[in-house]
């Protein structure tokens, strides 16, 4: 009894150590962004009072505001781009047979593996040809495509799960597979495309390779982007560079806490086993 | 494989439609060719020549492949990779085993807090990663305070600016990012191994060191894999951090692949060495992954 009482003890002594470690790097941005520009300095410091308006400075002279607008854009258009293409894909993969239906999906499997740094040399070349640097669509498309990889991989589990039953007891009924598709399964599938959707979510806020690549202008910076270049021109205004931070990771934080199952379950799923 | 795919079809329920999959796949498709499939092509084209973005590109074969190995500045960035993983992958697993033997003894409160904190790094850009561990190693950072704080400050360094200590620098951040996901993983397969396995293994006198091996090391293989693979493939892919703490310096000290591509194709014009840098990753990435889950199958 003695020793899992100290066990116990232990355990609880280990996890919030990491919990600290895991924390302080994250507190260390937030108080920065939080104290007077003459008091701010890297490092742990309690903040000399709230100054929140770091937060107004950052949006206004640093073009977090501007910033903002382009990652809304982006993110907003390939999430819901990226969530109706894979569903109709994975829809088909999951639930019909028909000639070539493995290799087409083996070819989409190819796309979780394949990282961006093989792909963005051309990307930037095509998209130059077209015209069409430093534009959303830039940014829009190559993200949308490497998010149906997964979406298609990811929504094809939900819907080979899903009961045959249902399926064919509305094909008898006389539904269309439209119909069935969005009447029946994707009602049905909620969970797994609220996964699909934070996933994607992340992954589009958080880019910077392909933002970096593509976008010259100052008003097609997304948040990362917009940090990066801000970090470069004022790194000694340190409250208003952690300011920027928060910024950038407040939506994703905020998605994360509301949806973390769903989050971690995502994220953990990636690693492909077929 | 033809004659599978046609019986597959032919087993088709009755109703259910032939023709029209291909209508439902064709968008995603069409998007996922001309965006990953086709530059993925257009890659493997350009890796072939010594191109500086502007004037008329020279083939060269597969010269710029072969500079994987011979040139030390190419060399170089690969090795660095490997390195890295170590503090990506390896040092993430060991330390999400070392808290799932501790948890394996304990019935747990207070996971879903413990979860959401320690996988929060892993939902940060890394463009805040790299700000705040910037921080952290500045001259008057954390780090170097917390060492003169405990009277170390003879250990303080300016530890991104330093040619051997750079490096292993940045891996411990990688560390940072990494090491919650494993917990996370980790600690779900240990709460769901059976009491009994633990309560037979101590019936036979086993220790804690045996009773790791014998009981929560074997359980937890799956979720080893599944963080094996997850960790190396971000690692690998990993641009921003190096590009934004260091961007490969001091010197080359601290260059990686992903980084390489961009400095050839954007800041030096060298496209197709650039390319086959990219390729060449893509192709350690794969082995990788193949190696890993053999690695699990292997000793099943």
């Amino acid at each position: 009894m003695i020793s899992s009482r100290l066990d116990r003890t232990l355990t609880y002594a280990v996890l919030v150590l990491f919990v600290v470690i895991a924390l302080v790097p994250v507190l260390q941005i937030v108080s920065t962004a939080l104290s007077s520009n003459e008091h701010a300095q890297p490092g742990l410091l309690l903040p000399d009072g709230l100054h929140w308006h770091n937060f107004v400075e950052a949006w206004q002279r640093g073009h977090f505001g501007t910033y903002l607008r382009s990652s809304v854009i982006v993110t907003v258009v390939v999430v819901v781009a990226a969530a109706v293409l894979s569903t109709t894909a994975a829809y088909a993969f999951g639930t019909m047979r028909f000639p070539g239906v493995s290799v087409l999906f083996y070819l989409f499997l190819l796309g979780l593996t394949v990282p961006e740094e093989a792909l963005v040399i051309p990307l930037y070349y095509d998209f130059r040809g077209l015209g069409l640097t430093d534009t959303y669509w830039a940014l829009i498309l190559p993200q949308t495509a490497q998010s149906v990889a997964f979406g298609t991989y990811w929504m094809r589990t939900y819907f080979s799960r899903s009961s045959r039953e249902i399926t064919e007891a509305a094909r008898i009924d006389g539904a269309s597979t439209w119909s069935i598709l969005w009447r029946v399964l994707v009602p049905s599938g909620r969970p797994a495309i609220t996964t699909l959707v934070v996933i994607t979510f992340m992954w589009t806020w958080n880019e910077f390779l392909l933002a970096l690549v593509m976008v010259s202008s100052d008003a097609r910076r997304t948040v990362p982007l917009g940090l990066a270049f801000f970090q470069g021109q004022h790194s000694s205004d340190v409250a208003l560079l952690a300011a920027g931070a928060v910024l950038v990771a407040l939506p994703v934080v905020v998605v994360y806490l509301v949806f973390q199952r769903r989050f971690i379950e995502g994220m953990l799923s990636g690693a492909v086993k077929e | 494989m033809a004659d599978r795919v046609r019986a597959a079809y032919r087993r088709r329920a009755p109703g259910e439609p032939r023709a029209l999959g291909y209508l439902y796949i064709a968008p995603a498709l069409v998007v996922f060719v001309a965006m990953v499939i086709v530059p993925l092509g257009q890659s493997v084209w350009y890796s072939l020549f010594s191109w500086d973005g502007l004037s008329v590109a020279t083939w060269v074969g597969l010269g710029n492949y072969g500079a994987l190995f011979s040139d030390p500045t190419l060399r170089g960035p690969f090795l660095h990779a490997l390195v890295l993983l170590v503090f990506y992958s390896l040092l993430p697993i060991a330390l999400g085993l070392l808290l799932a033997a501790a948890m394996s003894r304990v019935r747990l409160r207070g996971l879903t807090f413990f979860r959401t904190v320690l996988f929060l790094p892993q939902v940060l850009a890394m463009v805040v990663v790299a700000v705040t561990w910037r921080w952290i190693y500045a001259p008057s950072g954390l780090l170097n305070e917390a060492l003169r704080l405990v009277g170390l400050g003879g250990l303080a360094h300016s530890w991104l600016g330093d040619f051997t200590l750079a490096l292993p620098a940045i891996g411990v951040a990688g560390t940072w990012v990494g090491f919650g996901l494993c917990m996370v993983l980790f600690l779900a397969g240990v709460q769901s191994i059976p009491r009994e396995r633990y309560e037979a293994a101590r019936l036979d006198g086993a220790g804690p060191w045996q009773e790791f091996k014998a009981v929560t090391l074997p359980a937890l293989r799956p979720q080893i894999a599944v963080a094996a693979t997850l960790t190396i493939v971000a690692g690998l892919r990993n641009f921003d951090l190096i590009y934004l703490t260091t961007a490969g310096g001091p010197g080359n000290s601290t260059a990686v692949p992903a980084y390489e591509v961009y400095h050839r194709a954007f800041e030096i014009g060298q496209v197709g060495s650039a390319a086959a840098v990219g390729i060449g990753l893509t192709v350690l990435i794969f082995l990788l992954t193949v190696v890993v889950s053999r690695l699990v199958e292997g000793t099943q």
